[in-house]
């Protein structure tokens, strides 16, 4: 079985990778790229831990093939902080206890940044609906919300992208 | 002293937890994350049957197979393994017989996880089935093929009676006596991390494990016995854990054998299950039927109770044993209960091993005894929250089977969460469909006797300070994402007087950290954090002699807060921490300390009394509301209410996150979760199979279906723990699903004895309403169980002293005095 040869933008750089074309984008990330920030709970893509942006959409990254990335562009959980700044949405899980043992937290985060993308003020019911494909066994979720609640906050209060 | 005076800086305070960084940012490490040079990978071939001896295992096709280093069977490991000394009864890879659909049989260690994947098919095993047992009353009926050659006999694995008090005699003078049976279904934990684990043999020859494990140390000694290595070759660290709830407390095969294939091939050699094989490795909740039998007064106190539990157990022993304990012996905790009969039945399946999940066999009897009460409230026309007001145990006791109480909050939980949730204005008053109901529960802070009998220190503490300020905590403890880590770094700070980011946690390394025993039974902010608060006590007296002496003052003087240490009464006289411990160093040398520690001796005498005691017990009450459709069935849980008797809480955000999560795990079991299994038709071997090894098919509640939680903190301060925190891990789920069975005879009037509850039941139950029929569901009878000869023992308020009587005959002597072994 040949390599194919692939071209990735993730987080803002550029890669080339040489790859066996069954490869998943979680399997090119991890493996190829070390990336290991992005989480694995099934690969079957039923938990939602391995979530990513794909052009800025989330996508189970274990049941995306690794070739249908050619030249788009990826965001994982090692593109969302702004060098040693946390985004707000970072911050927040921190702060009210959204991440316990931290496994499903990436997926969550990128979930939730690609709703406060889109929607800056979701209420409750949005936000559990958005997170509804991202499974939890610590938290009971609560904690989720409250963080993405405050991390929405955060954001507006700081600008857009939540900078100062 | 001057110390204990001071206000709290750290404890209390809503910080942000020490790993947080890591976790929003994907740099926490797990076990999976890692990889070494010239890393091989391993994958397992698993039996496709429940029950079979193993006629031949031919893996020529598989060694040939390019890329493939190295291929294991049973042959390879001849020394079994248990977590505990009662069951040694497993081993990596099954020598001659398999136990259950997914038992291991080979390991493939190849270049790559499809090479040796692929190499797993060229594994040609020939079989023999044989008969496969279904549930502990087939095992009870089918003595014969024994699972197992060890255990009491036939299928039984182990049994065990006490009776603390003549109980017959006591139902016999009761008002009342309430039968009731429950069954409480199997769960799995399903922490989104897949088990995972990487062996190597680093620069100075000795073995490492990195791997997702709650207990490292009863891994490291297991890892020694089974490998016939010295221990002190062997070094094994807890990557933190995605999640554990108990399912990475028990050894799992594959660290074994990664770990000999290490030593074997000289390269490291990593293995991640799939989901699959999480489901299939379980150790999670055991089935449980149960039979009480509780004695009342016509005002609604408990005379006797007589519990008999019916345990499937699955393939292995594992923790077994102590999981049996747990299914009866905390039921005296929470309320005064006079006399205390209980009987237990661990029976082997061909199923996955149970073993401890989150509340380790308590959530089974307490499911039962809580609702049992509703019953018992209702018959007697008596509230059920005040009924339970009436008979909440006092502080300072001693239960019926010696175990000693030390603070209780639960009077506390219990009105906190009947003012919160407006219960008394609800109860039996909504209308139809809506229902509430409450329950409580009580937990163990730790395990008061280690998993094998010793007596060292159940938590070591090791501190290391030098000139630059810095402070660095070792210690054995796990953290699987509840905060160990933080609750250490926690304690350390307050003592020393400096912010937890000033702390570096060194934890779960059997390497360089002294031994805990690790993140099970609640234990770790009570042992742990005892050992840390002793440690960091030593190495503040010597910091505050010197700084005392360098500020001209007494060292009772000495304030060390907030990075300053500084003169009680002239805060000008004050340096900086760094420069205290400086001084400390030039005075005292290098500066470091230790703290152990070790629980109180149980208070009971007998045979059996090391399990249930520990330092001390949360308590907690749950209201759950419901909404149940007549037509569907459907339960939708609007909104609970829970408070958690916690002592202190060390850290309010992290504390409420436990409580929370706990109340969803809870209500995933009390709703939904099943780790059940069904056969397959006979010409399919009538194999005993999974019904869902998969998450989209193992029902949890998504963010969708999360009820509002009020969770509320009871903080009464235990003197036996540090800074008075208990835990608060395990013990809030315990009461969430009989809350929520309450719940639904109060909206609907149809009592589910059994766990989970699901629509079919409701409609079941719905359907016996409308025939008149008493509307149960739940089991119909409770087979009978050759339990041995109870062990008696006379309860604290009737004289003896903890000791079992010599003779059978002397329990119904009616002179208590007379009737004590000394």
């Amino acid at each position: 079985m040949s390599n194919v040869h692939l071209r990735l933008r993730v987080n803002g750089e550029e890669h080339e990778v040489s790859l066996a074309a069954h490869k998943s984008l979680l399997e090119v990330l991890r493996e190829d790229l070390v990336l290991t920030g992005t989480k694995h709970g099934c690969e079957l893509g039923e938990c939602g831990a391995c979530n990513v942006l794909l052009d800025g959409e989330p996508v189970l990254s274990c049941v995306v093939l690794a070739v249908e990335c050619e030249g788009r562009s990826v965001q994982t959980i090692e593109g969302l902080a702004d060098g040693p700044r946390l985004h707000p949405l970072q911050e927040a899980f921190a702060d009210l206890g959204g991440a316990q043992c931290g496994y499903c937290t990436p997926g969550v985060l990128m979930t939730a940044k690609a709703l406060l993308d889109k929607e800056p003020h979701p209420g409750r019911e949005r936000i559990k609906e958005a997170l509804s494909g991202n499974l939890c066994r610590c938290t009971g979720y609560q904690q989720i919300f409250e963080s993405v609640e405050e991390g929405a906050r955060r954001m507006c209060a700081g600008g857009r992208d939540g900078k100062k | 002293m001057e110390r204990n005076r001071k206000k709290l800086a750290v404890i209390g305070q809503p910080l942000r937890r020490v790993d947080a960084r890591a976790r929003v940012v994907g740099q926490q490490r797990y076990a999976d994350d890692l990889s070494l040079p010239r890393m091989l990978h391993c994958k397992l071939l698993r039996s496709p049957h429940p029950h079979a001896l193993i006629e031949s295992i031919d893996t020529s096709r598989a060694r040939a197979h390019p890329g493939v280093h190295l291929v294991l069977t049973g042959g390879d490991f001849p020394i079994p393994y248990g977590p505990m000394p009662v069951s040694q009864d497993e081993y990596p890879l099954a020598p001659e017989r398999v136990r259950y659909i997914g038992d291991p049989v080979a390991a493939v260690i190849a270049k790559d996880e499809l090479t040796a994947m692929q190499a797993l098919e060229l594994i040609e095993v020939a079989y023999r089935a044989l008969p496969t047992i279904a549930s502990p009353e087939e095992g009870l009926s089918t003595p014969e093929p024994r699972i197992h050659g060890h255990g009491e006999q036939g299928n039984i694995h182990r049994m065990h009676a006490y009776e603390f008090g003549d109980v017959e005699e006591a139902l016999a003078g009761s008002d009342h006596v309430f039968e009731d049976l429950f069954f409480y279904e199997g769960s799995t934990h399903m922490a989104i991390e897949e088990h995972a684990a990487l062996a190597a043999v680093e620069g100075d020859g000795k073995l490492t494990l990195w791997s997702s494990a709650q207990c490292p140390h009863y891994l490291h000694r297991a890892l020694a016995k089974v490998l016939q290595r010295p221990a002190s070759q062997i070094r094994v660290v807890a990557c933190a854990n995605g999640g554990g709830f108990g399912g990475k407390v028990d050894f799992a095969n594959h660290e074994f054998v990664v770990c000999k294939a290490a030593l074997m091939l000289g390269r490291p050699v990593k293995i991640c299950l799939t989901r699959q094989e999480v489901f299939y490795l379980h150790r999670g909740r055991h089935p449980v039927l149960m039979k009480f039998r509780t004695g009342v007064t016509k005002e609604g106190k408990l005379t006797g109770m007589h519990l008999q539990t019916l345990v499937d157990g699955g393939g292995y022993g594992g923790y077994g044993a102590a999981s049996l304990f747990y299914t009866n012996v905390l039921q005296p905790v929470s309320y005064e209960l006079p006399r205390y009969k209980f009987e237990g039945c661990r029976v082997f399946t061909n199923k996955p091993a149970c073993g401890p999940k989150r509340g380790h066999g308590t959530p089974q009897p307490r499911f039962g005894q809580e609702v049992q009460l509703d019953k018992i409230a209702e018959r007697l026309g008596l509230d059920p929250a005040a009924m339970r007001l009436g008979m909440v145990n006092k502080p300072d006791s001693l239960t019926a089977n010696w175990l000693r109480i030390g603070t209780i909050g639960l009077e506390a939980c219990i009105r906190q969460v009947i003012h919160r949730s407006a219960f008394k204005e609800k109860h039996r008053k909504l209308p139809l469909g809506r229902g509430v109901g409450i329950a409580c529960g009580a937990y163990m802070s730790g395990a008061g006797v280690a998993v094998y009998w010793n007596k060292m220190p159940h938590s070591g503490v090791q501190l290391l300070l030098d000139r630059s300020g810095q402070v660095t905590v070792f210690c054995g403890a796990t953290e699987i994402g509840q905060g160990s880590d933080n609750v250490l770094a926690a304690l350390v700070s307050e003592v020393l007087g400096i912010h937890p980011n000033d702390v570096r946690c060194v934890t779960g390394d059997t390497g360089i950290t002294p031994i805990d025993l690790g993140s099970y039974s609640s234990r770790v902010t009570v042992m742990m954090g005892n050992a840390a608060v002793q440690a960091a006590g030593r190495l503040r007296d010597l910091i505050a002699d010197a700084a005392a002496e360098q500020l001209g003052i007494s060292p009772d003087a000495v304030v060390m807060w907030q990075g300053q240490v500084f003169a009680t009464h002239d805060p000008d006289k004050a340096m900086s921490f760094a420069e205290a411990v400086a001084f400390a160093e030039a005075k005292h040398g290098t500066l470091g300390s230790v703290g152990s520690y070790a629980p109180p001796r149980p208070p009971g005498k007998f045979k059996g009394a090391g399990v249930g005691p520990s330092p001390a017990y949360s308590f907690s009450a749950c209201v759950v509301e419901v909404d149940v459709d007549p037509d569907t069935g459907w339960i939708t849980v609007p909104k609970v209410w829970i408070a958690h008797d916690i002592g202190r809480a060390i850290n309010p955000v992290l504390a409420r996150g436990q409580v929370i999560g706990s109340v969803y795990m809870g209500l995933g079991e009390a709703l939904m979760e099943a780790q059940a299994f069904r056969r397959l038709p006979p010409e399919l071997s009538g194999a005993l199979v999974h019904r869902t090894p998969s998450m989209l098919e193992y029902k949890t509640l998504t963010a969708l279906d999360m009820p509002e939680v009020d969770a509320i903190l009871v903080e009464d301060p235990d003197p036996n723990c540090p800074f008075g925190a208990k835990e608060v891990g395990q013990g809030p789920l315990l009461p969430v699903m009989p809350a929520l069975a309450n719940a639904v005879y109060d909206a609907v009037g149809v009592r589910v004895d059994e766990i989970p509850i699901t629509p079919d039941k409701i409609l079941a139950g719905l359907e016996k309403k409308a025939k008149g029929e008493t509307p149960r569901v739940g089991p119909e009878s409770f087979p009978a169980v050759p339990y041995p000869e109870p062990i008696f023992v006379l309860p604290p308020a009737e004289g003896g002293d903890g000791a079992a009587s010599k003779q059978p005959g002397e329990r119904r002597e009616k002179k208590p005095a007379g009737a004590a072994a000394t």
